[in-house]
């Protein structure tokens, strides 16, 4: 039976998974640096060994509430076409092995970015693994980039 | 592959790109032996080589345009428009060969037996009208009548480079060229070389017939026409290169570093170590840059060839100008600017550049003028691209624009002209009339604009109507370690290119008040009697929106003047820290919309600094400027439609505890109250339903966060929305509370640069801000205004 490995996150009380081969390293919150007139979603950039990396506020991103003030997200590097790119989750999970057979696409009923920016879910037992499109979560808009600079 | 089979493949293709160039100014000074001499030694070399490396077909090709060459060279034939075809298409088909030789190993399947027999009847034709050939000067026959390669001609030690016998390239045919000898004693001379191990200068000399110093200048000569012999070279891998810079740019990082921690610390041995380690890590950066450096002329020797070929197969008569070829930019930037460059090449022969007979009807010189210039400015490479053809039609564009639905009407006739040029990089955009196979097919030039933003350059066309197109190819030097200014602003550093300084000006807290005055609400400092506008840093980047987090009128303040295009402006920031050699990186691809910043990097402590662009953001602070004029245009305009009523309407609601923002009554559809229980959820999107449409909403305060909360209770339980139409389109626009309906217009002053608004103005004792609801409702809910609305049902 088919099966791939999933590194797992939690976001807002989902539990979100990225294939393992995607994910450079996960590490601890560091300060960066705010980028102004940046998109609501950029929180800043990081120096990850002398590599400037760009950190998305993945809650932002899906139009989730903003973190509870206080609690310091985690930063998940995940390779893209374009480079590494820092998601900024609340918590990291474990890493987790899942069939293939368990997937199925996101419901109809499904809208918004979330819709936008997941494969679809896997059916674990009691709950469900969110999978991530990193390539479009890693857009810091939909399509509007334009809109802040104009 | 082998070792031998690459190197011939590299020096091939090179002998190949400067063949093309070759070719064509061949074509306009047919009589230049020493181009005729070049074209027919490449060739040559190629023949030679592949006959001994096996490739028999391209032997073949090459043999027979070598043929149809000499044939030239002896004059026995002039070059015409349909030889120089031939030949050029002989070229592409070598190359071809070339490239599957690289492939396979193989020099291809094709064996180009039409190419072959064009080029031997483009020989024999115009061989059997003898007339046709106007008797050259007997110098050229004599020079040229010794075979190529006599078997007992000894290589002497500096004649072993002149493979064949041509002339300029020799010092018979130099000091013929400059009527030192006579062809007949030349004639004489080689005949005596070839009987003896002699040169033809000694006998020259020794004959009486040329004086020993002409010889030697000549000689002189022969060596700086063989550029090859010049200078010794050794080829080194790109990727080696571009691993060095990597490597140094992680050096220059830690000197940084070390400087910093050797100023703080009292060890003198440590600070002249880092002095010293400093001067070496500046000296070997430098040095590493060089090497990856390359003049543009690289990829423009192209050009010519290209647009020779466009010329034809269009009818039109152009001219290339070509300017700043040596301007040296990053090996890597040439290679991706090659394909753009070409486009944008093609687009203005195509559609810039009008045929022979309208521009004759128009008044101008028929033949067309193409410029390509190259320059650097401001930390940056600027490529222009620049025809005198018809120019850009505005209102076709705008008119297109609106048909293929990629922005609506109104938005259209509301634009400046300017910006609707540049509307022709949008994806799926083309206004030839025609489709041709040049170009038109409406996927180039946004094509263009992502490969250049690719690598963090931008864009930007102008044209006057009648008069011309320019395009303007602005590259930033990524990779580049540069000089630049740090300053701080709101507790943020940024990296100013020292490029773009002029000077540094800095206002006593006594000189402040007295020192910065209003033009009609905009401030100026007069610098040496001449107005200096200025910027406020923290505005322009919205990093103070709130009033009264002004900085106080008693502090001191500094102006960093910068030089952007062809204007002067003073940038006010909070402090200036130091000037630092920073490694510039780009920014990703999410943050490339922001013109403000041309790249980050990584200060002395480790943390990351934005690079601000200074064009970009002497640009951005203008184009508030005009937003505002044309606010002020717009609503004139309304005023004459709809009645004096609306003229200075304003609807002012809260966003807020403190924030005020207006929005002009003749946008408003209607104002409703609602129980918040009316909000429904489409997705992530907030949606009600109203008058039996379900319609957008969105929260004022989730795209302008205001500078504190306004207390949700006091009115929890109800939602003010302000009805927004455009089109056949609803939204719903949320604020905290309306306040009143003003009727005046105060001077709107463009502060803070900030999404969606205007600017700003006092009204009520309150600084309010003018909302631009249209660019507003397009951030919260892209696509709903532009959409064709076939996903009306589903918003």
């Amino acid at each position: 039976m088919p099966s791939q490995q999933f590194c797992t996150f939690h976001l807002d009380g989902y539990l979100f998974g990225v294939p393992v081969p995607q994910v450079q390293e996960v590490i601890r919150y560091q300060p960066m640096t705010p980028v102004p007139l940046a998109p609501p979603a950029v929180e800043g950039l990081i120096n990850l060994r002398g590599q400037i990396v760009l950190a998305i506020d993945l809650r932002r991103r899906l139009s989730f509430a903003d973190r509870p003030p206080g609690e310091l997200p985690v930063n998940v590097v995940v390779r893209t076409p374009d480079g590494a790119v820092s998601l900024l989750v609340d918590e990291i999970g474990d890493v987790i092995e899942v069939e293939e057979s368990s997937f199925e696409t996101p419901p109809e009923t499904l809208h918004g970015p979330v819709r936008a920016t997941i494969f679809g879910v896997y059916k674990l037992d009691g709950r469900l693994l969110h999978v991530l499109d990193t390539e479009r979560a890693c857009h810091a808009q939909d399509a509007s980039a334009q809109a802040v600079d104009c | 592959m082998d070792e031998i089979v690459k190197d011939f493949l590299i020096e091939s293709n090179e002998n190949l790109d400067r063949l093309d160039q070759e070719l064509v100014k061949l074509e306009s000074e047919p009589s230049s032996k020493e181009l005729l001499a070049s074209v027919f030694r490449t060739i040559h070399t190629i023949k030679g080589s592949c006959g001994f490396l096996g490739f028999a077909r391209l032997e073949k090709l090459a043999h027979a345009g070598e043929s149809l060459l000499s044939r030239l060279r002896d004059g026995k034939l002039s070059l015409s428009a349909e030889i120089t075809s031939g030949l050029l298409t002989m070229v592409d088909a070598v190359r071809r060969m070339l490239a599957a030789i690289q492939a396979s190993g193989q020099d291809g399947e094709e064996d180009y037996a039409q190419l072959i027999e064009l080029l031997a009847r483009l020989q024999g034709e115009t061989a059997e009208l003898p007339a046709a050939v106007p008797a050259n000067s007997p110098a050229a026959k004599v020079v040229a009548e010794p075979p190529p390669v006599s078997p007992d001609m000894r290589p002497e030690p500096d004649s072993d480079r002149e493979s064949v016998a041509p002339d300029p390239a020799k010092i018979g045919g130099v000091l013929i060229e400059r009527g030192l000898v006579q062809p007949d004693d030349l004639a004489q001379a080689l005949e005596i070389q070839e009987k003896g191990r002699h040169k033809v200068g000694e006998i020259l000399v020794a004959e009486g017939a040329a004086r020993p110093e002409d010889v030697l200048a000549a000689e002189q000569t022969v060596e700086s026409r063989n550029p090859q012999a010049a200078m010794e070279t050794i080829r080194v891998g790109v990727t080696l290169l571009d691993r060095l810079m990597t490597l140094v740019g992680e050096l220059v990082l830690a000197r940084n570093q070390l400087l910093q921690f050797s100023n703080s610390t009292q060890d003198t041995g440590l600070q002249a170590v880092s002095q010293r380690m400093n001067l070496i890590a500046t000296e070997l950066q430098e040095e590493v840059m060089k090497t990856r450096m390359q003049p543009i002329g690289n990829i423009w020797n192209k050009f010519p060839r290209t647009v020779r070929d466009l010329a034809h197969s269009c009818g039109k008569e152009v001219r290339l100008v070509m300017e700043g070829q040596d301007t040296e930019l990053d090996r890597t930037i040439i290679e991706a600017i090659k394909d753009p460059l070409t486009h944008l090449v093609r687009n203005s022969m195509d559609h810039g550049i009008e045929t022979p007979e309208t521009r004759q009807r128009a008044g101008k010189d028929p033949t067309g003028i193409l410029t390509m210039r190259a320059f650097h400015e401001g930390g940056q490479v600027n490529i222009e691209i620049s025809d005198d053809g018809a120019g850009l039609n505005g209102d076709r564009i705008r008119q297109k624009a609106i048909e293929r639905g990629l922005i609506p009407a109104q938005q259209a006739t509301r634009m400046p002209d300017r910006d609707v040029f540049n509307l022709i990089f949008l994806p799926g955009f083309s206004t030839a009339e025609k489709i041709t196979k040049v170009s038109g097919r409406g996927v180039g030039m946004d094509v263009v604009k992502t490969n250049v933003e690719k690598i963090g350059g931008a864009v930007d066309i102008q044209s006057t109507p009648g008069r011309g197109t320019t395009v303007r190819v602005k590259i930033p030097l990524t990779l580049a370690i540069i000089p630049a200014l740090i300053a701080s602003c709101s507790g943020e550093r940024f990296a100013i290119p020292q490029v773009s300084l002029s000077e540094l000006v800095r206002l006593d807290a006594e000189e402040t008040g007295k020192g910065i005055e209003l033009v009609h609400g905009a401030p100026v400092y007069r610098l040496r009697g001449r107005l200096l506008p200025l910027v406020y840093l923290d505005r322009e980047l919205g990093l103070r929106s709130g009033p009264g987090d002004e900085p106080s009128r008693e502090a001191a303040i500094n102006i960093v003047v910068l030089q952007a295009e062809d204007r002067q402006f003073g940038l006010i920031v909070d402090e200036i820290t130091d000037t630092e050699e920073i490694v510039v990186k780009p920014l990703g691809k999410q943050l490339k919309g922001i013109s403000a910043y041309s790249g980050a990097t990584i200060m002395g402590d480790g943390r990351v600094a934005l690079i601000l662009d200074v064009p970009g953001l002497a640009q951005k602070a203008r184009v508030i400027a005009e937003a505002h004029e044309s606010a002020h245009e717009e609503a004139r305009s309304q005023a004459g439609a709809e009645g004096v009523r609306d003229e200075h309407a304003l609807l002012l609601a809260e966003n807020g505890l403190e924030g005020r923002v207006a929005i002009p009554l003749s946008m408003v559809a209607r104002l409703e109250e609602f129980p918040t229980t009316v909000v429904e959820r489409a997705g992530a999107q907030e949606v009600m339903q109203y008058r039996g449409q379900i319609i957008p909403l969105v929260r004022l305060s989730q795209i302008i966060p205001p500078a504190s909360e306004a207390e949700k209770l006091a009115n929890a339980g109800s939602i003010q929305v302000v009805v927004y139409s455009e089109g056949k389109r609803t939204v719903g626009l949320i604020v905290d509370r309306i306040v009143d309906i003003v009727e005046e217009r105060a001077a709107v002053e463009p502060l803070a640069p900030r999404m969606g608004i205007v600017g700003s103005f006092v009204t009520q004792r309150h600084v309010t801000d003018l909302l631009d609801v249209p660019a507003l409702v397009r951030a919260a809910v892209p696509g709903l205004l532009d959409a064709a609305g076939s996903e009306a049902g589903s918003a």
